[in-house]
């Protein structure tokens, strides 16, 4: 699924954020008109209409886009219906992950977040639940809490989830401001890659980073903000995963839960595939171990971007279908598996490899 | 050179420092060749020799897997990181967490009038006087405002005996009376009894304020019996009755039972446990006896030496260990809870066990006669004609108490981190002071390690546990659900 297309190019027309309509359009609405072609139905005397391309056919009322006709570009913000909205902040980043999906660039998007306060009043209270990413959203300090204030405001019954690399909140301030905002269902997911400060630091290329990162969580922890650690499994991480999980047992044993996580295949990983990519049945060990531990200290454990047929089946009942719906995929194998429904599925960027020891898995379905 | 690593990347060892200083350790021999090493937070590790000489000779390679591990769990550290430091201290901080929390339990002696006359207890009489052994409202009023001057936010009474529900007049005044001024506090009731006197309307008032039941149970009826003598010999019978009538009024766990053992009950730890699992109890505590009262006169009639207790405690765990395995769920509670200090980074409550000791700021007991004593066997001695743990009277004020007694100079003499063979022993961090055991049974509160009966019970009991995680990895897999 496309969340970006081009659009004819207007020159002087101005960028603005809108959401869809088929009814008479409000203040901040732009009219859709579906059918062959669907387009968009801007102003009121005289309008003008955009005509969208055949990979945008899915947009419905309620969603919001943001329309560059300058640029000549459409970007989709916000889609009612999907349990997957992001709130994309900034491609700045002060870590450097062996991994990372969205590669970090060092430039001026300032406006994103501008775009973003502007989407959230127009966004449907019914949203069950919205990621900020990144990027590391606490780069934009005040502007962090403005959204997190925004939602809170205008989405009362939506929980928020925010990925940060954690570093920033080792600043008590920080840690302080979040809090004072009281929004009521809010969590920080905090990757932390080894229980060892060095293997962190080497995975993030940050030195210090590890320490950052602790003392960012002890503080988030001491001032009562929710809060989620993340551990990516790959070639440099797996060995030390049971560790990990004994050291967050043993030292941070109030986090609220912990996320086990597959490798997307996309980004940097490209970069360092050898060096990263191990195929999953090969830490399963790791894996059942780590889990072993966290249930034993019932600290709530998830596993994510993994696929059912390579877990045991006692980590059924904790794996997610945790890819977003916009890049999830199955693979040949998969067609003639009976619970294919219940399987978090793929990256679409793991037609680049994955594992050998995919089986469609036979018998009853699950309940 | 990691393989793969794009050129843009920085190598692992430019993260790396290549030398380590130690943390605080302590160590101790846990067989020929194996030692316990453990930090100020509870952490251990058990080390080969030749491993423990390496550390501490700085000569352990760096980023070797035992490296890595000794550096996860605070036993050294290096340039890479200065937070493990802090997190040992979050650490050592979390294990003390309760000490600000004074006092929360307190045992009020509401009579020492007895039913039974057991052979190991304490201090109870079997009489029909009244008037010389009940505690008067008067005294329970001063006993509850003394209580009631606790900082802790929690405070649990526990009724105390003799038989306390031979004076339950007292004690549904007492309940009614600290409900009326607990001013918002948490309180948790229980009565110690061997529900021998349980009667309807007593089970009616439990149920309508909450109140626990702790019994006595030594286990199957010709053990019980023999140790719990009483008129008629119907000691078993009668708490059996009484488990089940708590349980059908109050609900399943509103009842808990303890067993004394004697020399007696250590030729059966089978059959004690059976009795429980049959009673449908999910743990039981395998209890040394104490050297008080009237269980040091027979001593020689019912007493046993520390070793055989030893043996008595292993066999009864691994036997508890096969029930689990055969799929019957029930834990060993002083195993327990050494197990949650060795593998969890929490505070445990038990006041034998603590450092500093446990007496007058974790337990206060106010004596059916207005005396008022830093400890239960506190008590009891003094009933031997031993005051030394009695801090005064009721009618003395809350700072009398507290600072005009020993009990400060004794809890400060007495902290493990102090003392010459604790203060290096590798399992203090589980470990407690016991000052009335030692002044009891070697003269002063101190003590003397080599020959302490504590210490050699304690550290050999610790030492079986950490060779069970180490070594029988099925039962380990046990102990650890217990946690």
């Amino acid at each position: 699924m496309d969340l970006h297309a081009r659009i004819p190019q207007t020159t002087d027309a101005a960028t603005f954020v809108a959401r869809l309509t088929e009814d008479t359009p409000h203040d901040r609405d732009v009219l859709l008109v579906r059918g062959d072609p669907t387009f968009l139905r801007v102003g009121t005397t005289p309008s003008r209409d955009i005509q969208l391309p055949e990979t945008l056919s899915y947009l419905r009322a309620g969603d919001i886009v943001r329309v560059n006709e300058g640029a000549g570009h459409i970007r989709v913000v916000y889609r009612r219906n999907s349990p997957h909205n992001v709130l994309f902040f900034t491609e700045r980043c002060n870590s450097r992950c062996l991994m990372c999906s969205q590669p970090p660039r060092e430039i001026e998007d300032g406006y994103l977040i501008d775009e973003i306060l502007e989407a959230i009043p127009l966004m449907s209270q019914e949203t069950p639940e919205l990621y900020i990413t990144g990027g590391e959203p606490t780069l934009l300090g005040d502007r962090l809490l403005e959204v997190i204030e925004a939602t809170k405001r205008h989405l009362p019954d939506t929980s928020l989830h925010m990925l940060s690399n954690g570093r920033l909140f080792r600043y008590m301030r920080l840690a302080q401001e979040i809090a004072e905002i009281r929004h009521p269902n809010f969590m920080i997911g905090i990757p932390l890659y080894s229980d060892i400060a060095s293997k962190h630091d080497f995975v993030v290329q940050a030195k210090g980073a590890f320490d950052e990162t602790v003392r960012g969580i002890m503080n988030l922890a001491r001032v009562g903000q929710r809060i989620e650690t993340r551990f990516v499994i790959h070639r440099q991480t797996f060995s030390r995963l049971a560790h990990t999980a004994r050291f967050i047992a043993g030292n941070l044993p109030f986090v609220d839960q912990v996320a086990l996580m597959g490798l997307e295949m996309t980004g940097l990983t490209k970069a360092n595939l050898e060096a990263l990519w191990i195929d999953p049945i090969e830490y399963q060990p790791e894996l059942r171990e780590a889990v072993e531990e966290f249930r034993r200290a019932r600290v709530p454990v998830m596993i994510y971007n993994h696929q059912l047929c390579l877990l045991d089946k006692d980590l059924w009942p904790i794996a997610r279908k945790s890819i977003s719906d916009w890049k999830n995929v199955y693979m040949p194998e998969c067609i003639s598996c009976r619970i294919k429904d219940q399987c978090g599925g793929f990256f679409a960027s793991a037609h680049l490899r994955y594992s050998k020891h995919i089986t469609p898995v036979g018998g009853p379905a699950m309940p | 050179m990691t393989i793969g690593l794009n050129r843009s990347f920085t190598e692992l060892s430019h993260y790396q420092s290549d030398e380590y200083c130690l943390l605080p350790i302590r160590f101790l021999s846990l067989d020929t060749n194996r030692y316990i090493v453990s930090n100020i937070a509870g952490n251990y590790q058990v080390m080969e020799r030749q491993d423990l000489d390496d550390l501490v000779r700085h000569r352990l390679p760096v980023h070797s897997p035992i490296y890595d591990h000794l550096k996860a769990n605070h036993f050294l550290a290096d340039r890479d990181s200065n937070v493990y430091r802090d997190l040992l201290a979050a650490k050592y901080r979390t294990r003390l967490a309760r000490l600000p929390d004074f006092t929360s339990l307190h045992l009020f002696v509401v009579t020492l009038r007895c039913d039974h006359s057991c052979q190991y207890c304490q201090v109870s009489r079997v009489s029909e006087d009244r008037a010389a052994f009940d505690m008067s409202r008067e005294t329970a009023d001063r006993a509850i405002a003394l209580m009631l001057e606790s900082p802790s936010r929690q405070l649990k009474v526990e009724f105390q005996g003799g038989e306390p529900l031979l004076n339950f007049d007292l004690i549904r005044y007492i309940v009614l009376e600290v409900e009326r001024l607990a001013d918002g506090r948490e309180m948790q009731f229980v009565i110690t009894s061997n529900l021998s006197p349980l009667t309807d309307e007593i089970l009616e008032f439990a149920a309508a304020h909450k109140i626990f039941f702790s019994t006595s149970l030594d286990g199957p009826a010709d053990l019980h019996n023999r140790n719990r003598p009483r008129p008629g010999s119907d000691s078993h019978a009668r708490v059996v009755s009484g488990i089940e009538r708590i349980r059908r009024r109050l609900g399943h766990d509103a009842v808990a039972a303890l067993m004394t053992s004697t020399a007696e009950s250590l030729k059966q730890p089978e059959a004690i446990i059976d009795e429980y699992v049959r009673l449908g109890f999910d743990s039981i505590f395998l209890r040394f006896i104490s050297p008080y009262g009237f269980a040091a006169k027979t001593a020689k009639r019912v007493g046993y030496e520390t070793d055989e207790f030893i043996e008595f405690f292993k066999r009864g765990l691994a036997y508890i260990v096969s029930l689990n395995l055969r799929g019957i769920r029930i834990r060993e509670t002083y195993s327990t809870l050494l197990l949650q200090r060795m593998l969890t980074p929490y505070a445990t409550g038990y006041v034998d066990l603590q450092s500093p000791a446990g007496i007058g700021i974790s337990v206060l007991a106010y004596n059916y006669d207005g005396d008022v004593y830093a400890a239960d066997e506190g008590r009891m001695l003094a009933e031997m004609g031993d005051q030394t743990f009695r801090l005064g009277s009721v009618r003395d004020s809350y700072e009398e108490l507290f600072a005009n007694s020993p009990l400060l100079s004794t809890i400060s003499d007495t902290m493990l981190e102090g003392l010459p063979g604790c203060c290096d022993c590798a399992l203090l961090p589980y470990c407690g002071s016991d000052p009335v055991f030692h002044h009891r049974t070697q003269g002063d509160v101190i003590g003397h390690r080599p020959t302490s009966a504590f210490c050699r019970r304690n550290m050999e009991i610790m030492r079986h546990l950490i060779r069970l995680l180490e070594d029988e990895p099925q039962t380990a897999a046990v102990l650890r659900t217990w946690i």
